[in-house]
């Protein structure tokens, strides 16, 4: 079963102990709450899953009816954000994502267009205020980069997200592991906190909790891998390319976050990606016309973001 | 004192005297010796507790810089405990017959520093409650998996390589009137004795054993620190990813390890007074052998600093360049003159004096190589993989107390446990130089011959 799946049937996953989020319990509870009968006519039920029947409205619904009737102070401020991204989603493709059937899993993939970047390190704030990070970690990082030319450049680093990870393949207790959508998280409850995987990761892309994390204001939901919030003191945290967010259809903070929508999350299956302004592309069409690289590419890491240069620059093709 | 050279009797007489007196009477420098050495290892024990409550930035570390003083300890202070293992072993196979009053101490050594090197991987990890997971979740493909089965096998070896010599002596112990053999001693011995009673087939057994163990410890130490090595090669990072890691870290380790040798036993000699056994000659024999170690050291150290520097791509001339004439460079041509030339000079040119130079040859060379260490760990750990800006690991005062009270604790475990094992093999001098020439002129020849026909 796959760890979608797992998640949505709230099976154990990739631990011994059941993945469904306490947020999604919330969720549940919601429409509990609201009298939804989920074993209703109408029901679908979720394809290698029958023993948690689908509500027949969608979440958003749920959550927007929720908001309207006031529950939002129950359940937290999460929900409001979900509330007030739904409504931010509503234009874009991606957002009707979470609509898609459940079967092949998505692949995600990130296209940074360096060309637009001006260096503004909205990303960077968006991600660390809502991942409850501390200043120095800088989960997405925007490098300022010299070019053969002398002229500088913005080069905004996340996770790569490797199809390969080397930091994978050396942590000693699996803490780091790989989902089936391509997306590297690390379980805070587990890593014992060898820094064993900062000195494989090729990419700087790895952050020590060498200290008590960042206070975090109460949340609706316990810490997990897909939102380790608040983060754990001697773990190691990462980019997690937002699977908190895309899942439901919503876009990563980063990318939300850049105002000159350099940022595109997409969908390597579905083969669209958009970015924080609006605007959708066909994936493989926009990577080949941009003559689209990956950053060392020569390491075999296999990375799923990919950069589409300016002018100059030498991300190692 | 008696005298070894007269009577078969009285030279065993001599040697249960010299072996059971830090047993029995440890002299007046024993108790402030362990009362200063404990409170520095205390010292560390609380600075390591301020550590965990803290987190790990009290100790220098930034995510630019991950690993840095004890990755080098862990690396220098089991690579020491191979010395130990190294010498035992080796002379065994070899069967060089001067080794009868240098094994105990040396494998003693082994033991002890090894707890202490490997006690560093619970300092260096952020959740040292966790390190159970390594056994139930062990990731087969990870270094510090592969590390961590190593190093207890080799432990395992190590107890063992300890032991099987002991039975004999915990035997004549049990057996000697007097204070050796009373209270919890009596019982200590007795269980350790497993029923020797110095048999032929029971003999031959025992040296079957210990002939076996002896060249097992050979490739189980080279694996240790190959693996060891492997931990920062298995990277992609420049100064780390290399073919010559593995050998580099296993002369490395018998380098400083044969060290250490010579300055526990030099110091142990003088402290217990068994310059009647362990001659000048003993500690020149072991120089002789560090200084062909340090020349290899040398070599592979030239070799990586070529191949680094010749072929100029950027990140291995970051590295280079940092170490000959960066910000590394003070410390790394320290090691070079300090760490290696020095040492090799001191006991390669021949003059008076010579024991004193042995021993401050191994002295420089300990402490050099677990600067070699740092240096090796530092700069590829702090190194830019995106941009230009190096890392910098921030020297406070927590690791330094720390590795102080490591250092400490490596006299402070041999001056207790000579309180219960003999310090010198009663039973194996007994029977390597019992019907022979003197003591003090035995060592010369033998190693000599040893020498003339290595193998």
């Amino acid at each position: 079963m796959r760890l979608t799946e797992a998640v949505a049937c709230g099976t154990p996953g990739w631990r011994a102990r059941p993945v469904r989020a306490p947020w999604e319990q919330r969720i549940v509870q919601l429409e509990e709450a609201l009298t939804l009968d989920p074993t209703a006519p109408g029901a679908d039920t979720m394809a290698g899953c029958d023993n948690v029947p689908r509500p027949p409205v969608s979440r958003r619904r749920v959550l927007q009816t929720a908001a309207a009737i006031g529950v939002t102070a129950v359940v937290g401020p999460l929900a409001e954000r979900f509330v007030q991204l739904a409504d931010a989603a509503e234009p874009h493709p991606v957002a009707d994502m979470s609509a898609a059937p459940a079967g092949p899993t998505r692949r995600w993939a990130m296209v940074i267009d360096l060309r637009r970047c001006d260096g503004c390190g909205q990303c960077t704030d968006a991600c660390q205020a809502n991942h409850y990070l501390r200043p120095e970690q800088t989960w997405l990082k925007v490098y300022e980069l010299t070019d053969a030319s002398g002229n500088t450049y913005f080069m905004p680093r996340p996770c790569m997200q490797c199809e390969n990870p080397p930091c994978v393949r050396v942590c000693p207790v699996g803490a780091s592991f790989q989902t089936d959508e391509g997306v590297v998280l690390v379980d805070q409850t587990k890593c014992i906190g060898c820094r064993m995987c900062m000195a494989a990761c090729p990419y700087e892309a790895r952050y020590f909790n060498w200290a008590d994390p960042q206070p975090v204001p109460r949340l609706p939901t316990a810490p997990s891998p897909e939102f380790p919030a608040p983060q754990q003191k001697g773990t190691v945290g990462k980019c997690i390319f937002c699977v908190h967010q895309t899942r439901y259809g919503k876009l990563p903070f980063c990318v939300e976050g850049c105002p000159m929508g350099a940022i595109y999350i997409g969908d390597l299956n579905e083969d669209v990606a958009a970015n924080g302004v609006g605007e959708s592309v066909r994936l493989s069409t926009f990577l080949k016309d941009n003559d689209a690289i990956r950053f060392k590419e020569e390491l075999g890491t296999r990375p799923r973001v990919y950069y589409i240069a300016g002018h100059g620059q030498d991300l190692g093709y | 004192m008696d005298t070894p050279t007269g009577s078969a009797e009285a030279r065993a007489r001599a040697i249960r005297s010299a072996a059971v007196r830090p047993i029995l009477a440890p002299g007046r420098f024993y108790w402030p010796a362990v009362l200063g050495l404990g409170a520095l290892v205390l010292l560390a024990v609380a600075a390591y507790g301020y550590q965990v409550v803290s987190g790990l930035w009290v100790a220098g570390y930034s995510d630019r810089a991950f690993w840095g003083v004890y990755e080098a300890d862990l690396v220098a202070f089991i690579g020491v405990s191979y010395g130990g293992a190294l010498v035992s072993a080796i002379l065994r196979v070899t069967n060089a017959r001067w080794r009868a009053p240098l094994t105990r101490i040396a494998e003693t050594t082994a033991l002890v520093s090894l707890l202490v090197g490997a006690s560093f991987a619970i300092v260096h990890v952020g959740r040292p409650e966790r390190l159970w997971e390594i056994v139930a979740f062990g990731n087969l493909s990870s270094p510090i998996v592969w590390d961590f089965y190593a190093v207890l096998t080799y432990l395992v070896a190590t107890v063992i390589f300890l032991y099987l010599p002991l039975i004999a002596d915990a035997a004549i112990l049990r057996t000697e009137p007097g204070p050796t053999s009373s209270g919890l001693r009596r019982h200590l011995y007795r269980l350790l004795a497993l029923g020797w009673t110095g048999s032929t087939a029971q003999r031959r057994r025992l040296e079957s054993a210990i002939g076996l163990i002896a060249i097992l410890i050979i490739p189980l130490a080279i694996s240790v620190h190959s693996v060891l090595s492997y931990a920062f090669s298995m990277t992609t990072r420049a100064g780390w990813h290399s073919t010559i890691f593995g050998p580099y870290f296993v002369v490395g380790a018998i380098y400083s390890g044969v060290a250490l040798v010579i300055v526990v036993v030099a110091a142990l000699r003088r402290a217990y007074r068994l310059e009647l056994f362990i001659t000048p000659r003993h500690l020149v024999l072991l120089g002789r052998l560090m200084v062909a170690l340090a020349l290899g050291y040398l070599y592979f150290t030239f070799s990586e600093t070529l191949t680094g520097a010749y072929s100029g791509t950027t990140e291995d001339l970051s590295i280079v360049t940092t170490l000959l004439a960066g910000p590394y460079a003070p410390l790394f041509w320290l090691f070079v003159v300090a760490g290696v030339i020095v040492p090799i000079a001191l006991v390669a040119v021949p003059g008076r004096r010579a024991l004193e130079r042995v021993v401050a040859a191994a002295v420089l060379a300990v402490v050099g190589m677990w600067l070699k260490r740092l240096l090796i760990v530092l700069p590829s750990a702090t190194s830019p993989l995106v941009g230009q800006d190096w890392g910098s690991f921030q020297f406070t005062w927590v690791p330094i107390v720390i590795t102080l009270g490591a250092t400490a604790a490596i006299p402070l475990g041999l001056l207790v446990l000579f309180r219960f094992i003999p310090i010198l093999a009663i039973d194996e001098m007994e029977h390597l130089m019992g019907s022979e020439a003197p003591a003090a002129e035995t060592p010369k020849k033998e190693a000599e011959a040893w020498l003339a026909e290595p193998g």
